[in-house]
């Protein structure tokens, strides 16, 4: 089985890699761009599945995939 | 009076911590491999810069499972004082040790230059001799040291006086021009509630020689020193 993990800045915490691929696609011609934030996608492959995987991803997801105070996550099994 | 120098594997400021601590009257310090599990013998611990784990992450967020961190944790808990010079003002902060965290530069550009610092504090365990007001010159070289907390911690930090040094001009003036990196309220180094683990960005570490353009860094270490003799003389009274 697989996770995927997305981990994104939060919307308080500064975002200067965002803010500057915002402005290079504006500068080429996409004026629609409003804002642009910039996180981390994770792809973890799982040799198997059990009752408490999720919830011990979830817990590895807070402790080490993502800081809680500048990041949030979001966690899809499949 | 025996410092431990934590080594992650990708530190490169330890030798400078070394040298530096080792260049001072009646100070020692030894490098602690990051996979030990002890710190008998120590009297404080140093955190150096560097790129720990390659920055893989974020910056301090593997180190900071290091098997010895369990152990600088316990220290830091037990009232040992903790010094973490940029990267390990990041893993301070991965911890949980210290509040907030560190984020890539506003400008998105490494930094690397000579700062000037202005003590916040009357006085704390890593800055005897330096009266509030105080401006200390120091190096910075981060990619990563835009200091972030959100409003409810920076209040704390404010209220209980955690806030050691902010990034100022030649007037002690905390201007948006002498913030290198765009840290919240120019915060350059932060001390926990307790005031026994400090974080800063700078580093005391390279600014231990005048030949080398500064050595207020020195009044770091020393100021170490001071309050550990000073504790075991009350302990001892």
């Amino acid at each position: 089985m697989k996770a995927k993990v997305v981990v994104m800045p939060k919307a308080a915490v500064l975002d200067p890699q965002g803010a500057a691929v915002r402005e290079a696609m504006q500068h080429l011609g996409m004026g629609e761009v409003k804002n642009v934030r910039i996180g981390k996608y994770l792809e973890i492959d799982l040799e198997r599945d059990g009752a408490d995987v999720e919830a011990r991803l979830h817990q590895l997801c807070r402790d080490l995939l993502s800081n809680p105070v500048i990041e949030d996550y979001q966690l899809v099994k499949e | 009076m025996k410092f431990a120098v934590i080594q992650f594997p990708g530190s490169n400021c330890d030798q400078d911590c070394l040298r530096a601590i080792n260049g001072l009257d009646g100070l020692r310090a030894e490098y602690v491999w990051h996979k030990a599990t002890s710190l008998a013998g120590f009297d404080a611990v140093v955190l150096p810069g560097g790129f720990a784990y390659g920055d893989y992450l974020r910056c301090g967020a593997i180190a900071r499972f290091s098997p010895i961190m369990n152990e600088v944790v316990r220290a830091a808990k037990e009232g040992w004082l903790v010094l973490g010079t940029c990267n390990g003002f990041q893993v301070l902060c991965e911890a949980g040790l210290l509040p907030g965290a560190l984020v890539r530069n506003r400008g998105l550009r490494f930094v690397c230059d000579m700062v000037r610092l202005r003590i916040e504090v009357p006085d704390s365990a890593f800055t005897h001799g330096c009266p509030q007001g105080t401006i200390l010159r120091m190096p910075i070289a981060h990619g990563e040291g835009c200091y972030f907390a959100d409003a409810n911690t920076l209040r704390e930090l404010n209220a209980n006086g955690q806030v050691v040094m902010r990034y100022c001009d030649a007037t002690g003036a905390t201007s948006a021009e002498s913030n290198p990196n765009g840290s919240i309220e120019n915060i350059a180094g932060i001390c926990n509630r307790e005031g026994n683990v400090f974080g800063l960005m700078p580093h005391p570490d390279r600014a231990c020689d005048s030949r080398l353009g500064s050595a207020d860094g020195a009044g770091i270490f020393l100021s170490m020193a001071e309050t550990i003799l000073a504790g075991r003389a009350k302990a001892a009274a």
